[in-house]
């Protein structure tokens, strides 16, 4: 499960770009800081290689091998 | 652990965040790396000592939930020699840009590599003064542009990796942002080394390095320095003209020598007439 932290993303889209699965995508919409935030859109082709965790310069990214929603 | 928190959240400092840095900054993804690097060397976090001098890059530290020093321009090496020598067990580490390390505190560090003492430089060398205003450094590349050079930088670039090397530097290696997996792999090992360990990282600023040379977004600064940069292994077989405008990557010094504290340590415990050299680091630890 990947979750991108709203709060501390300044919306460089470094993950965007660099993902190798190419799992995100730029929002449509402004989030509530003014900038697009990335969304991971095709969720399902990421491989856990935790890339765009290590090159968020801002710590907002974190993948998680297992999907725990509960 | 706050669930969907990045991995590297509990070394830092929660209160500060988010940084100053700029959006798509390399100084972000320095930390990242820094972390990881330092989980696979084992490193003890609470035995780890961050120093900074002056710059963008010397903010980290204050983020880092570690103890940390931000000192005086270009003399982080000199801090970190003390530090170093009052308590030898601790692991100390420098985080400093181009214009801290190679510019003002240039001397420092060849005398830092010269004497080979145990400490990890980590130098963020993105090619421009950006906290100032993005005037040429002494690493910005010959022809490059910034507000001190509308027509280009005449002067050629300082290579940091080959003067530590030269200087005296025991591991010495050279990566950029767009490797975050080798520059890990080059922090674990510095922090590793019994000796001075110089890793220099090669990092984008957007904002006026960027700006001032067609590069406008860090993803397009990523992207040249994936293209420009090339391993000093192959590097070491071509021409100096095939060179030019190239990054040489990859590891530049690695070869173990004695390490200054332990030379220090031993005279003490030879010439000490008292019979207790051990005196004054006891005053730094904990009965």
């Amino acid at each position: 499960m990947i979750t991108v932290n709203e709060n501390l993303c300044k919306g460089c889209n470094l993950c965007t770009e660099f993902c190798p699965q190419k799992v995100y995508k730029e929002s449509e919409k402004l989030g509530k800081k003014g900038i697009h935030v990335p969304v991971p859109v095709d969720e399902e082709k990421c491989k856990k290689c935790g890339l765009c965790a290590l090159m968020c310069p801002d710590q907002a990214i974190r993948v998680d091998e297992e999907d725990n929603d509960e | 652990m706050v669930k969907g928190e990045s991995p590297f959240m509990k070394y830092l400092r929660r209160d500060r965040l988010p940084t100053i840095f700029c959006a798509g900054c390399g100084n972000g993804i320095v930390m990242n790396t820094f972390f990881n690097g330092m989980e696979m060397a084992e490193v003890d976090f609470d035995n780890l000592i961050l120093v900074s001098g002056i710059g963008c890059s010397s903010r980290i530290p204050g983020y880092v939930a570690c103890d940390s020093l931000h000192t005086t321009h270009g003399r982080p090496i000199s801090f970190a020699t003390g530090i170093k020598l009052a308590n030898p067990e601790h692991d100390v580490a420098v985080f400093s840009g181009d214009g801290d390390a190679a510019a003002i505190g240039g001397n420092h560090l060849i005398h830092g590599a010269r004497r080979n003492i145990d400490i990890t430089v980590v130098c963020i060398n993105n090619s421009i003064y950006g906290m100032t205003g993005g005037q040429i450094s002494p690493t910005s590349p010959k022809g490059s542009y910034g507000t001190t050079a509308p027509y280009g930088a005449l002067e050629r670039p300082f290579s940091l990796a080959d003067l530590v090397t030269a200087a005296g530097g025991t591991y010495v290696a050279r990566w950029t942002t767009a490797h975050p997996i080798q520059l890990s792999k080059a922090i674990k090992y510095g922090l590793q080394n019994k000796g001075f360990s110089f890793i220099e990282v090669i990092s984008q600023c957007p904002t006026y390095y960027g700006r001032k040379n067609k590069l406008r977004s860090p993803i397009d600064m990523l992207n040249w320095m994936k293209e420009s940069s090339i391993n000093k292994r192959r590097a070491d077989k071509m021409e100096e003209e095939e060179l030019q405008e190239k990054i040489i990557v990859g590891e530049f010094q690695k070869k173990p020598e004695p390490e200054f504290t332990e030379k220090l340590c031993k005279l003490l415990e030879e010439q000490c007439v008292t019979g207790k050299p051990t005196a004054i680091r006891s005053a730094y630890q904990e009965d």
